[in-house]
């Protein structure tokens, strides 16, 4: 009995092991869903980046499928996401819109004249009203929008890779969407 | 360009080389022809050391020199940030404060080489294998999942996100440093039982030279937890100094099953009894404290926060958690029976209330255990989520801590085998009433009047009568008192002083939300406060709306507290910095809620009765536990280091014949 | 009986007893100490039992903080942004990041009429419900403003 005993220890371990193994891979679930997904995205009217007059709207970005993301320059993450959003636009026709999230104007221009700019188009939204609109938390924040603006997916923090090939690229593809290719230029 | 942060890279890569070799050398280099791998296991533990610190002190220097093209430091640091900050920031998230770790893990080790002329060889050199293979675990997480040194390039940002404003603080500075020292520590006294178990020598002696590197580790642990506690209280705006949060009980289980090895190996040094239990309780410690690291890093069981954790990290850890705790348990449960001592004692004996003292401490561990777990077992289980309120952790540790207060007071008469009626008399018949009259004296003065709380009272009064009496009587006798004896005296005193703490002040607080405009007056406990005004003040980085509270306590002279509501300009967020007017007896704490229009403010108020208790108490139990260290008896080794080492090296060679 | 029998039984004894008893005792503990949680959806349809401990998380709907002049109760509506809301009450200072939009978790009880009586309001990226050992928290670098 007691060379057996002396096992115990060793089982209550694995005990322990087990339930923070499952407890991990359930560590996805525990974000909160995001309440949007299905949900058709909301009406909105916001000043583009480039030109301030100009009001873009929840129609202009309807027709085809859209990421629309949202960034700052505030957002190191946003830096370090801004590559594969160029990579995403240059290798397929979604179209990108960029909704650059409590942010200074000028700072956004500048970090997109010396980073590249992915986005088809960039509305502004200084105070974060657009940010509550979409329930957003921070950036970065990616939304899939099918052609008729229904939101198919969200993505709270970074498009990444592994995130591209499986989330997004799917989705797009499902939606007729798919990476063009082109010669793979100094890969990561 | 500056190539330093290449340089640190490549200073963890040579540290991750070396750890590896040493681990081999250690753990392989035993042989009778060994004294050349020995050595050098030696020289590549000091390399170890060497090539980690000269990786942190790059990323301080990536630090201080705004260097913003290394994610880490864009991520954590920002240029308004005052010097200080900029270097604590080194240590404000994952990678460097991972880094860290891995510094004070190596110092461990060269404190170990610098005192292995008091091990035997072969044992020593055991000890720094192990603990080289940990480190290389830990060198390999840095360098693959968790690497401080990564680049933003060509997308260096002009400025940093800053510092997390909490962080930004005295408490956080030295917070981290002092926790790990604890955690890692631990790693001694497990590398220790894990190499007695692998040389077959489960005799009294390897407890005799684990027990200052526990006390050292156990006694940092101590003062991380309470700064810890009392960083929350003071920085939080809560006014609470314990949330029962899993990240709390992740150093929590550590502390309760060292403090339960410091005394099980008080009794496998003395008397030779407990040993197989001894070891258990040297593996669970610093596997508990890698666990508390998995629940930790990996964001397990994050409670409320949401962020994204690399899943990566999170399997790495589970996997060097399984193949650390689960090889030295299996090891623990090949070798480590057979040790049955035939050492007889009776009821009132010391080591039978060191084993009720541990039987309280594991039972008290399984809780925190089982608390910090169920939630994840319930949702595999179960699927819904759900969270355990602090009711369930108080529910238990107050009738336990309680059953330990009362342990405790008896320590000072007890004998080791049996004591004699005659010696315990005395606490039963003059201590007992003096304490219960001490108990029910604060049934009287306390508001709500709680039953509990007298008996709280009553038991650490009958801990500081016993351990005072006997303090007089040895003083009174001149008999010598070693300073290990002393340490004990003093670290019980300072349990009993928690014990009051707690007590008190969890009961016996004032607390009041108010709603409060410029001129208004209100009244906390028997002081009057009066709200002056608010005012505009700027930090260096920092925004503030500053609260003017005059308060004036009963029949004491006023004075002014000022609570602020920080704005932190890099990125915007709200922060609650509470005015505290600390005192031996009493604080008095205010911090600002949120405003709620026409110039009036959500205030929060509160009267602490002995909240400083908690945390001075747990600075005379570090205070014992580094003194009993530094006891002559531990020096003494040294000096007679060479006869001793040729008695174990003899003893060990007829083991090995055998 | 010989002593070491006689210990070795009531060590067996005290085991025993200490084991069981805290077994029991956990298990007690625990069903009377856990708070389920429970999304709008969930408090809405009656699933959420009331008037027992719980806890509720939603997003607070813009425009439906109401405060009270007098004190510090305060109302709000909280929502799953897919037709769930309820209505919270809650006195007392709501935390820093408390703001209209925000994911937040109320612990409180329901109501037989349906209103959440709430004890805590936790919000999301809360400073205020951080642990001393923040800075060990993987990954969270942006905490407040973004993730």
């Amino acid at each position: 009995m007691s060379r057996l005993s002396l096992f115990v220890p060793l089982g209550v371990f694995v005990l322990i092991l087990v339930v923070g193994w499952f407890g991990f891979s359930l560590d996805d679930r525990r974000q909160m869903p995001s309440a949007l997904i299905d949900k058709p995205f909301p009406e909105f009217a916001a000043p583009s980046l480039y030109d301030q007059a100009r009001t873009v709207t929840r129609a202009d970005i309807l027709g085809r499928p859209t990421l629309v993301n949202v960034w700052a320059t505030w957002c190191t993450t946003c830096k370090a996401e801004h590559a594969e959003l160029m990579r995403i636009a240059e290798r397929t026709d979604v179209q990108l819109v960029g909704v650059n999230y409590k942010d200074d104007v000028a700072k956004a221009q500048r970090w997109l004249a010396d980073f590249g700019d992915p986005y088809d188009m960039v509305v502004v939204d200084p105070d974060g009203v657009l940010g509550v609109e979409l329930g957003v938390t921070g950036a970065p924040e990616t939304f899939l929008l099918d052609g008729e603006g229904k939101i198919l997916y969200k993505r709270v923090a970074d498009v990444n890779r592994r995130i591209w090939r499986d989330e997004l690229a799917p989705r797009l593809a499902r939606l007729g969407i798919v990476e063009k290719d082109l010669p793979e230029q100094g890969g990561r | 360009m500056n190539m330093l942060p290449e340089f640190g890279q490549i200073s963890l890569a040579c540290a991750a080389c070396l750890a590896l070799a040493a681990a081999v050398t250690g753990l392989g280099g035993n042989g009778a022809r060994g004294e050349l791998l020995r050595r050098s296991t030696v020289s590549m533990v000091v390399g170890q050391f060497v090539f980690s610190t000269v990786a942190f002190a790059i990323l301080v220097t990536a630090f201080v020199n705004d260097d913003f093209s290394v994610e880490y430091v864009a991520n954590n640091s920002n240029s308004l940030l005052p010097w200080y900050y900029k270097i604590s920031a080194a240590w404000g998230g994952h990678e460097g404060s991972f880094l860290l770790w891995i510094v004070i893990m190596t110092l461990w080790m060269v404190a170990v080489v610098v005192r292995r002329q008091n091990y035997p060889q072969r044992f020593a050199n055991r000890v720094l294998g192990i603990l080289s293979l940990l480190n290389l675990g830990f060198l390999s997480f840095a360098f693959f999942t968790s690497n401080p040194f990564t680049r933003l390039i060509p997308m260096t940002p002009a400025d940093g996100a800053d510092l997390n404003p909490l962080l930004q603080d005295f408490g956080l500075i030295v917070h981290p440093p002092l926790l790990y020292v604890g955690y890692v520590g631990l790693a001694v006294p497990f590398a220790f039982a894990v190499a007695a178990l692998l040389e077959n020598r489960l005799d009294a002696a390897w407890s005799r030279w684990s027990r200052p590197w526990t006390n050292v580790a156990w006694a940092a642990l101590t003062l991380g937890i309470a700064l810890g506690s009392w960083w929350a209280y003071y920085e939080l705006g809560w006014g609470g100094w314990w949330f029962w949060d899993p990240v709390e009980n992740a150093s929590f289980m550590p502390w309760l099953a060292a403090t339960a090895l410091i005394h099980s190996l008080a009794v496998t040094e003395k008397r030779g009894t407990f040993k197989s239990w001894t070891l258990l309780l040297a593996i669970a410690a610093f596997s508990l404290s890698l666990l508390g690291a998995f629940i930790v890093r990996s964001g397990v069981l994050t409670s409320v926060h949401a962020f994204a954790v690399d899943p990566e990290r999170g399997s790495y850890i589970l996997a060097f958690l399984a193949l650390v705790v689960g090889g030295s348990l299996t090891l623990y449960a090949l070798r480590g029976g057979g040790v049955r001592a035939a050492v007889g004692y009776q009821l009132m004996s010391r080591e039978f209330f060191m084993l009720i003292n541990n039987v309280i401490l594991v039972v008290s561990l399984a809780v925190v255990l089982w608390g910090t777990l169920a939630p994840i077992g319930y949702e595999v289980l179960t699927g819904s989520r759900i969270s355990i309120g602090v009711p369930f952790f108080n529910m238990f540790f107050v009738p336990l801590m309680l059953a330990l207060a009362a342990a405790v007071s008896l320590v000072p008469v007890l004998n080791w085998k049996r004591t004699r009626w005659a010696a315990i008399k005395p606490a039963f018949a003059y201590a007992l009433p003096l304490a219960v009259v001490g108990g029910g004296l604060t049934l009287y003065f306390t508001e709500p009047r709680l039953v509990m709380v007298a008996l709280a009272l009553m038991l650490a009064a009958w801990i500081v009568v016993t351990h005072a009496n006997d303090i007089w009587k040895r003083v009174r006798a001149r008999s010598s008192m070693p300073l290990s004896y002393a340490g004990m005296t003093i670290a019980h005193l300072g349990f009993a002083m928690s014990v009051i703490g707690v007590a008190v002040t969890s009961t016996q607080s004032i607390e009041a939300d108010r709603r409060m405009a410029p001129g208004d007056q209100t009244e906390l406990g028997t002081a009057a406060v009066q709200f002056v005004g608010m005012q505009q003040v700027r930090g260096p980085n920092y925004v503030a709306d500053q609260g003017n509270f005059i308060v004036t306590p009963a029949g004491g002279s006023p004075y002014s507290l000022k609570p602020e509501k920080r704005r932190y300009l890099a990125r915007g967020s709200i922060m609650t910095e509470a005015a505290i007017n600390p005192g031996f007896m009493s604080d008095t704490y205010i911090s600002l809620g949120e405003p709620l229009g026409d110039g009036a403010w959500a205030v929060r108020l509160h009267f602490k009765p002995l909240v400083r208790w908690v945390w001075l108490g747990c600075l005379l139990m570090a205070l014992g536990g580094v003194m009993a260290v530094a006891d002559k008896r531990y020096r003494r080794l040294r000096a007679r280091q060479d006869a001793q080492v040729r008695e174990v090296h003899e003893s060990a060679a007829g083991q090995v014949s055998t | 009986m010989n002593p070491v029998r006689k210990r070795r039984l009531y060590l067996a004894l005290f085991l025993l007893l200490a084991v069981s008893g805290t077994t029991a005792a956990l298990m007690v503990a625990l069903e009377q100490n856990i708070n389920m949680f429970f999304p709008p959806a969930d408090v809405v349809a009656g699933v959420a039992p009331t008037e027992t401990p719980i806890r509720a998380g939603g997003m607070v709907l813009e425009g439906s903080v109401v405060r009270d002049p007098g004190s510090l109760g305060v109302e709000f509506v909280l929502t799953d942004r897919a037709g769930a809301e309820f209505t919270v009450a809650f006195e007392g200072i709501l935390p820093d990041l408390f703001r209209e939009g925000q994911g937040i978790i109320v612990q409180g009880e329901l109501k037989e009429d349906g209103l959440f009586a709430a004890r805590e309001v936790l919000a999301k990226h809360d400073e205020n419900y951080m642990p001393p050992e923040l800075m060990d928290i993987a990954g969270h670098q942006n905490q407040g403003a973004d993730s």
